[in-house]
């Protein structure tokens, strides 16, 4: 038992019921759930950050601090690792486009082990590194996917998605559990699966353990509430897809309406995306802009073929040490001190 | 900085993608579809379940079919009224709702969604 991450599961659960309850009939808090808080949630997400990364745009940034994973460009008959210290401007690109894309520091991951004696061995350790993968791509997948129900038509490219993301089949007929919809989304159970690891991780590893904050907890019981709300809604529950997409249409065309018949687990999914929109720009999800601006990945390591000054240096006055000896000659001269020029020379 | 104008382009970008839904439909009406009942499916006055459940559940009630159809060869389907229908797509389904093209697709193309069923039946098996 820990205090942070049962603080952020009861914080999820509250959050579900206060949609779920708070949209029953008799209730008829729709109007709030349903348009008031998607609302406030994107205008929230879109100025929150574009705030935070204009702040990071103004903060200082000094020199370059870039990490150097590989040989930097030496003596011709050194091979340069051109990805890894990066001296151009493309091997920057390529650095940032595969860190973005295959999370390459996280595949960097290792752990320390004493091996049955006094020598320390480090070992790849991969499993954040497919958990991440697999949860990051997963996701990706679920929010272009729900495009459907927020473009009319729907383009080309999120019929395609949904094709190949839905190519399984499955069935469960018993009596007592039936899932009939034969088309299963990959992404939402792989998003699940996914997010329910790296929280496991969080908890069984201790080193993790201790380093957890309920900030690192909520977003994952957060996201698997989206999951497990909308994979529920799918398979088991079933709702209204025509009336769903009704409301979300009127969401994005600004002419928002309730339609009758959208269950509360429906504006439920909806809330908890919402509170994740609206928790995005103040939390460690940011990490979706910053990885953009990392300054150990997003610079070249030419530190040693470049002069960069400090940008904001003032001019110093400087005494040379020319102009020292220039001042002390003689008495140097006198104390026995070598000189560069002689007096003699200079007479 | 000097970076600040490629921080900035880069913000705009990302901001143009996520708010792709708002200039996509920008200007554009996008009102649920209306179904066209038949004649037959009007005079009939209700589905084989509620109108309810059918737009909710019509996906898995038909699964439940062909499964048991193909599977356990049961071809009676009884409702909570108690009436009796054959489990039968082309034969019950499409008797009422012989429009596919202004019953069936209308929200399944509103919904994006393709369902298989037309991979092996024909939608209009009485030929007309």
């Amino acid at each position: 038992m820990n205090k942070n991450y049962m603080v952020s599961l009861i914080a999820v659960i509250t959050l579900f019921l206060i949609a779920y309850v708070g949209t029953q009939q008799g209730a008829g808090l729709q109007m709030v759930f349903g348009i008031i808080v998607p609302y406030l949630a994107i205008i929230l997400f879109i100025v929150g950050f574009a705030r935070r990364v204009m702040g990071w745009a103004r903060s200082a940034v000094p020199f370059r601090i870039t990490t150097t994973c590989g040989q930097q460009p030496s003596l011709p008959w050194f091979k340069q690792a051109k990805i890894d210290n990066p001296s151009c401007t493309l091997g920057v690109v390529a650095r940032m486009f595969l860190e973005i894309v295959c999370f390459r520091s996280l595949f960097r991951n290792t752990r320390m082990k004493l091996k049955g004696g006094p020598h320390l061995t480090y070992q790849l350790e991969l499993f954040l590194w497919i958990g991440a993968l697999a949860f990051h791509y997963a996701f990706f997948t679920v929010v272009l996917r729900h495009l459907r129900f927020f473009t009319e038509p729907v383009p080309f490219f999120v019929t395609i998605l949904e094709n190949v993301d839905g190519f399984m089949r499955m069935e469960v007929l018993y009596d007592a559990v039936q899932q009939g919809l034969p088309g299963v989304y990959m992404s939402g159970l792989v998003l699940l699966a996914a997010a329910l690891y790296l929280f496991l991780r969080r908890v069984m590893i201790p080193q993790v353990r201790y380093i957890s904050l309920a900030a690192d907890f909520f977003p994952l019981f957060l996201i698997m509430g989206i999951a497990l709300s909308g994979i529920f809604m799918r398979y088991l529950s079933k709702v209204d897809i025509v009336a769903i997409k009704e409301l979300t249409m009127g969401l994005v065309t600004f002419r928002p309406t309730i339609p009758e018949g959208i269950s509360g687990l429906f504006f439920a999914h909806l809330f908890l995306v919402s509170v994740l929109l609206a928790y995005f720009p103040f939390s460690k999800l940011m990490h979706l802009g910053g990885i953009f601006l990392s300054p150990t990945r997003n610079m070249t390591g030419n530190t040693r073929q470049v002069r960069h000054v400090n940008p904001w240096n003032y001019p110093v006055k400087v005494h040379t040490y020319e102009e020292y000896e220039d001042d002390f000659r003689e008495k140097m001269v006198e104390a026995g001190l070598p000189v560069v020029k002689m007096p003699e020379e200079q007479a | 900085m000097k970076d600040k104008n490629k921080i900035l382009a880069g913000l705009v970008i990302f901001i143009a993608a996520i708010t792709f839904p708002f200039w996509f439909n920008l200007g554009k009406a996008a009102p649920a579809p209306e179904l066209v009942l038949t004649a037959k499916a009007q005079a009939a006055k209700t589905c084989v379940m509620s109108k309810e459940f059918m737009t909710t559940n019509h996906m898995q009630l038909l699964d439940v079919w062909r499964h048991n159809v193909v599977r356990g060869s049961e071809r009676m389907f009884t409702n909570p009224d108690g009436k009796s229908f054959d489990m039968s797509l082309s034969n019950t389904c499409l008797d009422c709702h012989s429009n596919k093209a202004d019953f069936c697709d209308r929200c399944h193309n509103y919904a994006s969604v393709s369902p298989y069923c037309w991979d092996c039946h024909i939608d209009n098996p009485k030929g007309e």
